[in-house]
C-alpha cells in the first residue's frame, strides 16, 4: 500500500497547480460562465492540457497513451479543482475514453482512443435517464433491426453534451429498467438524423445536455463492445470518473478551506481579528480533521485502483460519498464564515459552492455511494 | 539484524509460551494489573506474566539493563504484530508501562531510571496520574496544588481529580506548583512520590458507568524528597506535555476495538437483519453504518498515510494532531449508531436475566466513550490545538 504520490506524479501536479494558477485563473471561468463560449470550456486551454498530454495518461501506448495511471491523473485533477478549470477531461477522456477501453473491440479502440487523446474527437457519454445517478436504471430502447439498430428514449445530465462529435450510449436491448444485464453500449454520431440535443443550464455553469431519441438508426457495426454485456466495462469506467471527480472536487474544497483561513486572518470585527473567536476556531478545525479523513481515503482508493484489488469499487464509492459530504460541509462554512461578502457573485466562494453541488450529484451521491458501499460489502 | 528470523524467533516463542487461555480478549476482572497488591484471575495468567516478565516482554522497547528486551522500533512493531495474531492478551495492565516509564526513559537520572523502571517492567509498582484538579481540568497549567520547599524536602498540599485507580496505585506522577509567582506554566514541577506517604488520601467518585475507577486525591502536608522531581524543578511542563502525547496516541486507538467487540454491521444483521434485496432493512441506519466505517477505514490508513507521504518526501506532522480528536468521536458516534441498532437491548442496566453479557458491555462502553472526548484533552482542546498550530489562527486560548 502507497498512500502518498510519488515524486513523478507530484511533478505532475506542481505542473498542473502552476498550470492552473497561471494560464486558466478563475478569471478564466468567469469568463467563461459570462458566454465567453458555448461549449462551456476554452478551446485554446483545452489545446494546452491535451499538449501537456493529459489526455493520454490512463490509456496504453498501443492506443496513444503514455500509460501514466490514475493516480497521477488524480493529482493533476485535484490541482485543476482549484481554479474549477472546465474542459473535456472528465466527459470525453476520463469517462469515454475508459469505456471504449474496458467496452471495445480491438479496432474500436484503435482507431478511437487516439482520436480521444489527439483531441480530435470530443466524446460525451449519455448514460443517466432520471434525475439521480443511476446507471441500470435504463429505458431507452435498441431494437436489432438487420444491421442497425433503432433507439428511442431520452438521456439526461449529458456532461458536455453541446458539440460533442460523438456520444456513447447506453440503451436497453434486454431486460427492464433497474437490470444491469441486458444493457448495451453504442457509438452514435452527433449529427445522425433524429436525436435531439438540447442545452441545460446547472448552476456550475458548465456544460450539459439533455438528448432524446426518436427512431435513430445506428449501424450495427458501431455497436461498443458485447451486446447486452455493457453494464460491466461501463461501471469500470465510471468508477474511474468518480474517483477522478473525487480528487477535482478534493482540489476545489482545499482552496476554499484555505482562502477561509486567510480570511479568519485579515477580517476584523469588534476590534479584533474574527479568526481569534473560539465559536470559528473550532469549526474551522474539525473541517481540517475532515479534509484530512478525505485525503486518506481518497488516496487508500487511488492505491486499490492501481493495483486493481478487489475491494477498489468499494472504496471508490467510500471516497465519493466522503468527499461529496465534507465539500458540502466545507463549502456551506467557506460562505457562512465570508459573511455578507460569501453570498455576492464577486466573492468566488459562491462559484465553489455551486460546482460543490453539481459535483457532488455527477456520477451518483452521497446517499448513491453509501447505498452502494454497502451492498458491494454485502450488508 | 535479521528481521524475518526474528518474526519466526518471536512467534515461536508466543506458541510455546502463552497458555491458550491467554489468547483471547480479557474481560475487565482479567486484567492483571501490576503493583504491590498484584492479582492473577488464574493460574494462566500468572503463568503468562511471569514468563514474560522473565523476557522483559512487558516493556520490549525498554532497554534491558531496565528490565526490558531492549528491542529496537522494528522489532518492537513485529513483537506486537505477532502478538497480535495470535490474540495474546497484555501480560500486565500498568500507568507505569504507557506514561511514567516512558517520561522516566525521556526525562530521569540514572538512579531515577535504575530505581523505578525495572520495578515497572517486573510488575511490582503500579503508578497512577495526578493532573487535573477541581479548578483546573481544561486549564491544566492553572492548577493549584503547591509544592513548599522544607530543606531537601518539598511539603505538598492540595488536591487531585480524575486520578485512574488512585485507591489501588503504589506510586503517583503529579504534576504541583513549585513557584506560584511566575507565569502558569513556569512554575510547575513533575514530581514522582509514594502513594504510601503519610497525609495522602484517595476518594473513589462513581461515574455514570456505575464504574468506581476515578478519585479525588487529598495530599495533606505530604513529605517528598527534593531529588524525587522528574526534569527540571520548575520546568515540569515540558515533561507534562510529553506525557499529554503518550497519553493521546494511546486512546486514539481506542476506536478501534469495541472491548465486547460488537461492530455496527454485525449488529445490525443480529438486531434488524437483511430484507429481500439483501439489505440491512433499515435504509436509514444502513446509510450510518457505511458512513461510520468509511470513515474507521480514513482514520485507520492515516498514520500510513503520513508514513508514505514523509517516505516520499512531502509529510507534514500536523496531520498528527486528528488522531486524539476523529479517534475519540468516531467511537462515541459508534455507540450511538449501535444503541440506535439495538433499541432496548442496547439500554439494560445490570440485568442478566433479560440482556446478554454482550449488550450489557455494550452500554456500559457507550458510557465509558463519553470520558474519552474529555479525559487526556478534551475535544475541545484539541480543536484549540489544531486551531493555533496547524492552522496558525491568531489568540487561541491555551
Amino acid at each position: 500500500m502507497t498512500l502518498a504520490f510519488n515524486e513523478e506524479q507530484r511533478t505532475l501536479k506542481d505542473t498542473a497547480r502552476e498550470f492552473a494558477k497561471n494560464q486558466s485563473p478563475i478569471e478564466s471561468f468567469r469568463q467563461l460562465r459570462n458566454g465567453a463560449a458555448p461549449e462551456g470550456f476554452s478551446a485554446e486551454i483545452w489545446q494546452a492540457m491535451i499538449e501537456l498530454g493529459w489526455t493520454g495518461m490512463i490509456f496504453p501506448e498501443t492506443y496513444g497513451g503514455f500509460d501514466f495511471g490514475c493516480m497521477g491523473l488524480a493529482g493533476c485533477m485535484e490541482e485543476l479543482g482549484r481554479t474549477l478549470v472546465a474542459s473535456p477531461l472528465l466527459s470525453s477522456v476520463v469517462l469515454s475514453g475508459s469505456t471504449i477501453l474496458y467496452a471495445g473491440t480491438e479496432e474500436q479502440k484503435q482507431s478511437l482512443l487516439p482520436q480521444i487523446v489527439g483531441g480530435e474527437k470530443r466524446v460525451a457519454l449519455a448514460c443517466d435517464e432520471g434525475f439521480h445517478h443511476q446507471p441500470a436504471s435504463i429505458a431507452t430502447t435498441a431494437v436489432h433491426e438487420g444491421d442497425t439498430f433503432v433507439l428511442n428514449g431520452k438521456k439526461m445530465r449529458v456532461i458536455d453534451g453541446i458539440s460533442a462529435d460523438l456520444f456513447i450510449v447506453t440503451a436497453r436491448t434486454a431486460g427492464t429498467p433497474g437490470d444491469a444485464q441486458g444493457i448495451s453500449l453504442f457509438l452514435l454520431d452527433a449529427s445522425t438524423p433524429g436525436i435531439n440535443i438540447e442545452r441545460t443550464s446547472l448552476v456550475d455553469s458548465r456544460n450539459y445536455a439533455h438528448l432524446s431519441f426518436n427512431n435513430v438508426c445506428i449501424p450495427a457495426s458501431h455497436l461498443l463492445g458485447e451486446l447486452h454485456n455493457g453494464f460491466t466495462a461501463l461501471n469500470k469506467a465510471l468508477d474511474i470518473g468518480r474517483i477522478c471527480l473525487s480528487a477535482e472536487m478534493f482540489g476545489g474544497m482545499q482552496e476554499i478551506f484555505e482562502r477561509t483561513v486567510q480570511y479568519l486572518k485579515e477580517r476584523k470585527q469588534f476590534g479584533v481579528l474574527i479568526g481569534t473567536f473560539q465559536a470559528l476556531q473550532h469549526r474551522t478545525a474539525h473541517m481540517y480533521t475532515e479534509i484530512e479523513m478525505c485525503k486518506s481515503i481518497l488516496m487508500l482508493a487511488l492505491d486499490a485502483l492501481e493495483k486493481n484489488a478487489d475491494n477498489a469499487p468499494q472504496l471508490i464509492s467510500a471516497a465519493k460519498a466522503k468527499i461529496s459530504d465534507t465539500y458540502e460541509l466545507v463549502s456551506n462554512e467557506a460562505t457562512q464564515m465570508h459573511g455578507g461578502i460569501g453570498v455576492t457573485d464577486e466573492l468566488d466562494i459562491g462559484l465553489f459552492l455551486k460546482r460543490a453541488r453539481v459535483s457532488a450529484e455527477l456520477l451518483g451521491s452521497a446517499r448513491f455511494h453509501y447505498s452502494r458501499y454497502a451492498t458491494l460489502e454485502n450488508f | 539484524m535479521d528481521y524475518k528470523a526474528f518474526r519466526q524467533e518471536i512467534r515461536t516463542w508466543l506458541e510455546a509460551n502463552c497458555p491458550v487461555s491467554m489468547r483471547t480478549p480479557a474481560k475487565q476482572e482479567e486484567q492483571v494489573w501490576g503493583g504491590r497488591n498484584i492479582k492473577f484471575p488464574n493460574a494462566d495468567a500468572k503463568l503468562w506474566f511471569e514468563r514474560c516478565v522473565e523476557k522483559g516482554y512487558c516493556v520490549p522497547d525498554w532497554p534491558v539493563e531496565y528490565g526490558g528486551a531492549g528491542f529496537d522500533v522494528e522489532q518492537t512493531r513485529i513483537f506486537k504484530s505477532e502478538m497480535r495474531k495470535l490474540n495474546c492478551r497484555p501480560p500486565q495492565v500498568n500507568l507505569g508501562i504507557w506514561m511514567s516509564g516512558p517520561a522516566i526513559l525521556e526525562f530521569g537520572t540514572e538512579e531515577q531510571k535504575l530505581e523505578h523502571l525495572p520495578k515497572i517492567a517486573r510488575g511490582e509498582i503500579r503508578w497512577c496520574q495526578g493532573y487535573s484538579e477541581p479548578g483546573a481540568g481544561s486549564d491544566l497549567a492553572g492548577l493549584q496544588t503547591r509544592a513548599t520547599e522544607d530543606g531537601d524536602d518539598f511539603i505538598i498540599n492540595g488536591s487531585k481529580i480524575w486520578t485512574s485507580y488512585a485507591d489501588e496505585s503504589d506510586w503517583i506522577y503529579c504534576l504541583v506548583r513549585t513557584n506560584p509567582d511566575a507565569p502558569k506554566r513556569d512554575g510547575i514541577t513533575f514530581l514522582l512520590f509514594d502513594m504510601a506517604s503519610v497525609g495522602v488520601e484517595a476518594k473513589p467518585i462513581e461515574l455514570i458507568t456505575g464504574e468506581r475507577h476515578f478519585c479525588q486525591t487529598f495530599f495533606d502536608n505530604v513529605r517528598v524528597p527534593k531529588k524525587n522531581a522528574l526534569g527540571v524543578v520548575n520546568q515540569g511542563w515540558t515533561v507534562a506535555k510529553r506525557v499529554l502525547e503518550f497519553e493521546r496516541n494511546m486512546m486514539s486507538d481506542l476506536g478501534n476495538e469495541t472491548g465486547s467487540g460488537v461492530e455496527p454491521r454485525e449488529a445490525a444483521l443480529h438486531y434488524i437483519g437483511k430484507d429481500s434485496s439483501g439489505a440491512i432493512a433499515d435504509p436509514l441506519l444502513r446509510d450510518a453504518i457505511a458512513r461510520h466505517e468509511i470513515q474507521k477505514r480514513a482514520f485507520d490508513v492515516t498514520q500510513q498515510r503520513m508514513i508514505d507521504e514523509f517516505t516520499n518526501g512531502a509529510g507534514n506532522m500536523n496531520t498528527a494532531l486528528i488522531f486524539k480528536y476523529c479517534g475519540t468521536e468516531e467511537e462515541k458516534r459508534k455507540f450511538e449508531l449501535l444503541l440506535k441498532i439495538m433499541g432496548e437491548n442496547g439500554l439494560g442496566w445490570h440485568d442478566h436475566q433479560q440482556f446478554s453479557e454482550s449488550e450489557l458491555n455494550t452500554t456500559i462502553e457507550w458510557m465509558g466513550a463519553k470520558t474519552h472526548t474529555i479525559a487526556g484533552g478534551t475535544s475541545e482542546i484539541q480543536l484549540n490545538i489544531i486551531a493555533k498550530r496547524a492552522l496558525g489562527l491568531p489568540g487561541v486560548l491555551s
